[in-house]
């Protein structure tokens, strides 16, 4: 359906886009997963044709998006980062009109519309002028505008941003109902999205893909593995010396925590329990142990390590250890943990809520440099 | 094609900027003719014409600025980029959109004549000839604000520009006349455009090499054509220069004269500019 073949774009210097290469199959609805400025909206416009690749090749269903442009977009509906709309249309003259630029059949695009906007939940608002809507309903326009005609490939770039959590269910449904007989390609930064409706994951990072796969498969990857989260008294560099001394662990972090203590994360590897190796280290070296708790390895993470970093410190601190081995993304994706903040790191709320007080825990820590 | 264009003469409409031109030009038109025809006595509506052009200067940027700095702005051209059909039709949907905005104001000017005809001879041929001009000089305009339109996201600034650039092919005439007529000073002048030209080429395409090296041709080829014959050079950039004064050639009109040549002259601009607008947003997708 969409062959994406070595696409690079380059804004000047800037490498936003970085020899990626990838399909989407027919019948499955995909999501491309990234942190923010990773290249998702760039390689989306890149595949509907809204801007040029630097290098590379876009074939929609055998069609070049620039050697046959009309005809590989023929087959592709886009909604944009920004929902395009024209503010001074309502939702009926909007959708109109471009269903009549996308060449439907007048004789039947107003019953299309219709349906159309009864999916989307616009009927009600369907005369009032668009400038005068809110966010959500903006989005819906503009996810009804991508659906319009009903493209074999429907390409969503962040499609709730803006949404109440009653409508995000509605818009994941609408996915899910599309994804029956349609392609479906859509890009988040929200893991749980993402989880929530697709089959199979692309996540980007840094402009790279680095991983591709089914969720099953992504989240067998890491099975049996777990993370021992620790409060500990005493100082960074003690702590840090410490686990040195702990072999076999995958991935360790140490920052500092609240009210003096300092905050430990040890991944294990599958299918071995460390605790009391790590409790009988502790009280080896003196260093009482306040809290002590473990949970699964769980896609989440396997995010958070694919695109890099956020579950360590940034460089500066020799308290980290960061080890990442045991996946099987490229050894460059590792380097560099981005100072930000994680947004993408939306707590599934429905599957796992014991994992909610730790990621309570989490989530100052991202931000936190101290 | 047609929905884009239905769309935009829709917006053009339903917004202020159509109403707005038509009121500005059908009264100034209004004023000079009741002035020039029926209270000066004369029936030649191309005077009225005439004395109206210079509205041109203000109308026109507004008519055009929205055209392809607002879709940027709004990130609507991602629609259309979208949209399956050639970016060359998007351009020419929203070019004959402006047009006809034009067009509807041009069809009102023409029954000025019938009016003026039950008060003396009105010589048709040479008024509607002045009419078709009028409206022919009015969509390179629109062709040349468009363009400048789609470089710029932001309309004010594509409304200055238009207005900016108006005003130079309006006086160019005039400046014409300051630029002494030796061939050294043509030499000099045609040196200024290779020059120019180089600093688009590589604007252009980034590619200092190409730029050069045009540059270097065009001065070599120019020396060597002015060391054999200057007598060559003699006006030569006055000739140049007087090709961009557009609204010299409506003169010809105004004396009643039909010159074909203006009229494909200006249908030429048009035509050019519409292409460079398709370039230009060529272009806008491999920035």
């Amino acid at each position: 359906m969409i062959q994406v073949n070595h696409l690079t774009k380059k804004y000047g210097a800037f490498l936003a886009v970085d020899d990626i290469s990838f399909h989407i199959e027919k019948g499955h609805v995909y999501g491309f997963l990234g942190p923010n400025g990773a290249g998702k909206s760039t390689t989306m416009n890149i595949i509907t044709g809204c801007l040029a690749a630097t290098e590379g090749e876009v074939i929609i269903n055998g069609f070049d998006i620039y050697e046959d442009p009309v005809e590989a977009k023929e087959c592709i509906g886009y909604l944009p980062e920004m929902p395009p709309l024209y503010t001074d249309m309502t939702p009926q003259e909007y959708l109109l009109f471009v269903g009549e630029a996308k060449g439907i059949d007048p004789a039947r695009l107003a019953a299309h519309i219709e349906d159309i906007m009864n999916k989307t939940h616009l009927t009600n608002v369907r005369d009032r002028l668009i400038k005068n809507l809110s966010k959500g309903y903006k989005q819906r326009v503009g996810i009804a505008q991508a659906i319009l005609g009903d493209p074999e490939i429907i390409i969503l770039d962040e499609p709730t941003v803006g949404l109440d959590p009653l409508q995000i269910i509605e818009i994941r449904d609408l996915i899910k109902e599309l994804g029956k007989d349609h392609t479906v390609f859509l890009s988040s930064h929200i893991l749980s999205e993402i989880s929530a409706v697709c089959d199979t994951i692309l996540i980007i990072s840094h402009g790279k893909i680095v991983a591709a796969d089914t969720i099953e498969n992504l989240t067998a990857s890491t099975d049996g593995c777990r993370i021992i989260t620790l409060d500990v008294r005493g100082d960074v560099a003690a702590v840090t010396g410490a686990l040195a001394d702990l072999h076999e662990t995958v991935n360790t972090t140490v920052t500092y925590g609240l009210g003096g203590c300092v905050h430990v994360t040890i991944e294990t590897p599958a299918n071995k329990d460390m605790r009391e190796d790590v409790f009988r280290l502790f009280a080896s070296r003196d260093i009482p142990i306040l809290d002590m708790s473990t949970n699964d390895v769980s896609l989440e993470d396997v995010f958070l390590r694919l695109t890099e970093g956020s579950v360590s410190l940034p460089a500066e601190e020799d308290a980290v250890v960061d080890i990442t081995d045991s996946m099987d993304a490229p050894a460059e994706e590792t380097e560099e943990p981005p100072a930000e903040e994680s947004p993408y790191y939306e707590p599934p709320k429905k599957k796992k809520s014991k994992k909610q007080a730790d990621e309570d825990d989490y989530t100052p820590l991202f931000g936190g440099k101290e | 094609m047609f929905a884009i264009y239905k769309r935009e003469l829709k917006s053009y409409y339903t917004g202020m900027i159509a109403p707005i031109f038509s009121a500005v030009l059908l009264v100034l038109v209004g004023v000079f003719t009741t002035v020039t025809n029926l209270m000066g006595g004369y029936p030649n509506f191309e005077y009225a014409l005439s004395s109206t052009l210079i509205i041109y200067l203000i109308i026109m940027p507004i008519l055009s600025m929205r055209s392809f700095s607002e879709d940027r702005h709004s990130r609507t051209d991602q629609l259309l980029f979208s949209l399956p059909m050639k970016l060359s039709s998007v351009v020419m949907a929203k070019y004959f959109a402006m047009v006809s905005v034009l067009g509807i104001n041009c069809g009102i000017l023409c029954l000025y004549p019938l009016i003026l005809s039950l008060y003396g001879t009105v010589n048709y041929l040479v008024t509607y000839g002045a009419i078709l001009a009028f409206f022919l000089l009015g969509c390179a305009l629109i062709a040349i604000g468009m363009f400048l339109s789609s470089l710029t996201e932001s309309q004010v600034i594509a409304a200055v520009l238009s207005l900016a650039v108006f005003i130079l092919i309006y006086m160019m005439g005039s400046l014409i006349t300051l630029i002494p007529m030796t061939s050294a000073a043509s030499l000099i002048g045609c040196y200024a455009i290779a020059l120019l030209a180089a600093v688009v080429l590589y604007y252009m395409t980034k590619n200092p090499v190409a730029a050069l090296s045009l540059a270097v041709a065009v001065v070599f080829i120019l020396t060597a054509v002015y060391l054999v014959r200057s007598s060559l050079f003699e006006g030569l950039i006055q000739n140049i220069l007087s090709a961009t004064a557009l609204f010299d050639r409506f003169t010809n009109f105004t004396n009643g004269v039909l010159d074909i040549t203006s009229l494909v002259y200006y249908a030429s601009v048009s035509a050019l500019f519409v292409f460079f607008t398709v370039q230009s947003m060529e272009k806008k997708r491999w920035a």
